[in-house]
């Protein structure tokens, strides 16, 4: 019995306590910006938010994320798991839709991706499909005064590709878009 | 595109899984390798610390030394969680855990399942992660692994069954820790964080406040998939942007899982000196999982009907539940290679998944042997294999053999029990939860999607997978106590079994090979072993299945 309380201590530290420490030692060395959740600054080095993490978005001046059942609160993350038959769940998908449908009243319903109207894994999803940013571009130009072109060229400049051409989906990082569009004035 | 990207993950697992096979014959052997001057050393100075003799055991000692060795680390698992509240290294003074929530936490990362009925973010203090959490993502595997390799030596007519503890350190040295390591840098490149410091606190381009929490995130998302743990160091696991942040991580992640599954059956080929029965295994899991693949991805493709007919495209898929990065086929890919790997981290919601969609990783956790977790799917394969050539044995009246070895009666009892085993502990607690208001309580989604997310909990606890249907209410006695009794029964139980079943077969004499051998290694045995496979999994399962998913299809469409 002894040599197996030794032998799980000895993991225990190697495994638990030293290996852990290393990866942070390693990391912060490597890496420091990535290590500490790629966050973004402004020019007065205030923290705006995380490149990697989605931020809610109301304005409409500004480009929306997806749905999110805790209003991205990253200090946790979730999603209230409905079961695709689930009543709740269509209802509140109905509302959804209509509530675009009354800001963005040019564009017609069939248009709307459907990453846009359902809520995301994490509920703190930084993508839009980019037909998710396009069919909010009229809303935008208009509240903003800026021409469709302009932010048809940002969006596109601003779409991001699979991995090495393959894996994943193209997508916008909603938060960085945002960002380029109050530059873009 | 969609099928291409899948197409390429699986050609990948595929070509790492030759090299790492040979890599873990020479890890495990009994002979001096090579590696011993590289890693010899280090596990010298391990071995001296911990008072180890590295001599060859009996199969009893060998499983003494497991169970008391993982008895072991419960215990400390237990203390530390239990009492993290007042423990140092709890910098956000999270609370300690209460009884009955900390045992089915020690009990669920004990036996490689890592069902959170706690929260990640808010449960446990940063010691419990690193000293409970990540400990035990090493040490589950690395049991896991050795049992594999002492079934192995007993089925290939070994020397001797091995050394526990030799197996156990060698599986840390010189798998574990060092892919964990590689894995874990290559994920902070991609914006996987790794940090001690607490949450960071941003001011919105709207003007609110985001609280942003992070932690050494990349240190256990290598070694949760490595290992196939699949506890996440967030809520939501591998849908977290922090933990999975793009299409290439997400590859690198099922990678990661199935490295060594897919590994393991031809190691078993090389150590047979058979590497035909090596790919033979291989393939009949490989078909398995291409199956379920399709179903998941052609379902969750296809779309919820439900949100069609109220006018939203499904042009893309279902997207409720599912992260823009990864898209349906990442998404299906990911579902499947977990829960055959019986990982259980997500990257998508499984609960959320269309109900064929949801019903093909919960089928793959039934059958509990398509690639299965480090070490035990591969020995469950080869007990459907024993299993196989038992009833063809049978069929044509003469005595079965297995690699020259002959089952018998003990054997075969062994084996049945442990077959049995699993769907006994998932669908009578099912029954009990569904009958009694007890279980039935805790069911969120209403209708026949409830079945299912009872089943799913108790098949994802027994097959020590750990992903779940979430939004099952689960944190409350009856899940605590049962589905921890579930995981340590459905682990521990089998692991037992097949060390005797070692054993005794390594106690027998080889027959020689005749004419009227019945031959394991050609693909004839290869629609025996899968029918074998199918048969059993259908008759047990197919009733709750169609209770379940079935019915909340048709109710659907």
């Amino acid at each position: 019995m002894l040599k197996n309380i030794r032998t799980v201590f000895v993991l225990l530290f190697i495994c638990g306590i030293a290996y852990p420490l290393l990866m942070t030692m390693l990391a912060q060395v490597i890496l420091p910006v990535k290590a500490e959740g790629s966050l973004i600054k402004n020019e007065s080095g205030e923290i705006i938010g995380s490149e990697m993490i989605g931020q809610s978005f109301k304005d409409p001046g500004y480009f929306h994320g997806r749905i999110s059942s805790i209003n991205y609160d990253a200090a946790g993350s979730g999603t209230p798991n409905y079961s695709p038959s689930n009543k709740e769940m269509i209802e509140r998908t109905l509302n959804d839709i209509e509530e675009f449908s009354n800001e963005n009243p040019t564009v017609d319903k069939a248009d709307v991706p459907s990453d846009l109207m359902t809520n995301s894994a994490s509920g703190l999803d930084p993508n839009v499909s980019p037909q998710g940013a396009i069919v909010q571009v009229p809303r935008i130009a208009n509240e903003r005064g800026l021409s469709e072109k302009s932010l048809y060229n940002l969006v596109d400049e601003y779409t991001e590709s699979r991995s090495f051409g393959l894996f994943g989906e193209p997508r916008i990082n909603v938060l960085k878009l945002n960002i380029a569009l109050d530059e873009l004035e | 595109m969609d099928l291409l990207q899948i197409g390429v993950v699986l050609a990948l697992v595929v070509i790492l899984a030759i090299p790492m096979a040979k890599y873990l014959t020479n890890v495990y052997s009994l002979e001096i390798t090579k590696q011993d001057s590289m890693f010899g050393k280090i596990e010298r100075v391990i071995f001296k610390l911990s008072g180890i003799d590295t001599n060859d055991m009996r199969w009893q000692q060998y499983a003494k030394a497991l169970l008391l060795s993982n008895l072991v680390m419960f215990i400390i698992s237990y203390i530390i969680i239990r009492f993290q509240g007042v423990l140092p290294g709890n910098p956000s003074k999270i609370d300690s855990m209460e009884p009955l929530l900390a045992f089915n936490t020690a009990a669920s990362f004990l036996t490689n399942t890592n069902l959170q009925h706690y929260s990640g973010e808010s449960g446990l203090s940063y010691l419990s992660q690193m000293a409970v959490i990540i400990f035990l993502m090493f040490t589950t595997p690395a049991t896991g692994l050795s049992l594999c390799m002492a079934f192995f030596r007993g089925l290939t007519n070994q020397r001797s069954i091995g050394n526990f503890y030799v197996d156990l350190i060698r599986s840390i040295t010189r798998v574990l820790l060092p892919l964990s390591i590689l894995i874990g840098l290559v994920l902070v490149s991609q914006g996987v964080p790794q940090t001690l410091n607490p949450t960071a606190i941003a001011n919105t381009l709207e003007g609110a406040t985001q609280n942003i929490a992070r932690g050494p995130v990349a240190a256990l998302e290598s070694i949760k998939h490595i290992g196939t743990n699949g506890g996440g160091f967030f809520g939501v696991n591998s849908a977290h942007p922090f933990e999975n942040p793009n299409g290439f991580t997400n590859v690198l992640e099922i990678l990661s899982m199935f490295l060594i599954p897919a590994a393991l059956p031809l190691t078993f080929g090389y150590m047979a000196r058979n590497k035909k029965q090596g790919w033979i295994l291989f393939s009949a899991m490989g078909l398995m999982l291409l199956v379920f693949l399709s179903i998941t991805f052609i379902n969750e493709k296809n779309g919820n009907p439900a949100l069609e007919k109220i006018g939203l495209s499904q042009e893309n898929g279902s997207m409720e539940g599912k992260e823009v990065r990864f898209g349906i086929a990442q998404s299906a890919l990911f579902t499947s290679v977990t829960t055959a790997a019986t990982t259980g981290s997500v990257n998508n919601m499984h609960d959320t998944l269309t109900p064929l969609g949801g019903m093909a990783p919960l089928a793959m956790m039934m059958l509990n042997c398509v690639f299965g977790g480090d070490g035990v799917g591969t020995v469950n394969i080869l007990m459907y294999s024993v299993m196989a050539v038992f009833l063809a044995g049978l069929m044509v009246g003469r005595t079965p053999e297995f690699l020259g070895k002959k089952i018998e009666g003990k054997e075969m009892k062994l084996i049945a029990i442990a077959i049995l085993l699993h769907p006994l502990i998932i669908l009578v607690p099912s029954a009990i939860a569904l009958a009694t208001q007890l279980g039935s309580s805790a069911i969120s989604n209403p209708g026949f999607h409830g079945i299912s997310q009872v089943v799913y909990e108790f098949t994802s606890s027994a097959a020590n997978n750990g992903s779940g249907f979430e939004g099952l209410g689960d944190n409350t006695p009856f899940w605590n106590i049962s589905t921890g009794l579930v995981m340590l029964f459905g682990r521990y139980f089998s692991m037992i079994a097949m060390i005797a079943v070692a054993g005794s077969l390594l106690a027998k004499k080889r027959v020689p090979e005749t004419n009227g051998t019945f031959k394991t290694d050609n693909s004839t045995f290869l629609v025996i072993l899968l029918a074998t496979v199918l048969i059993i999994g259908a008759l047990t399962f197919f009733p709750v299945i169609a209770l379940g998913p079935v019915a909340e299809w048709l109710t659907i469409r």
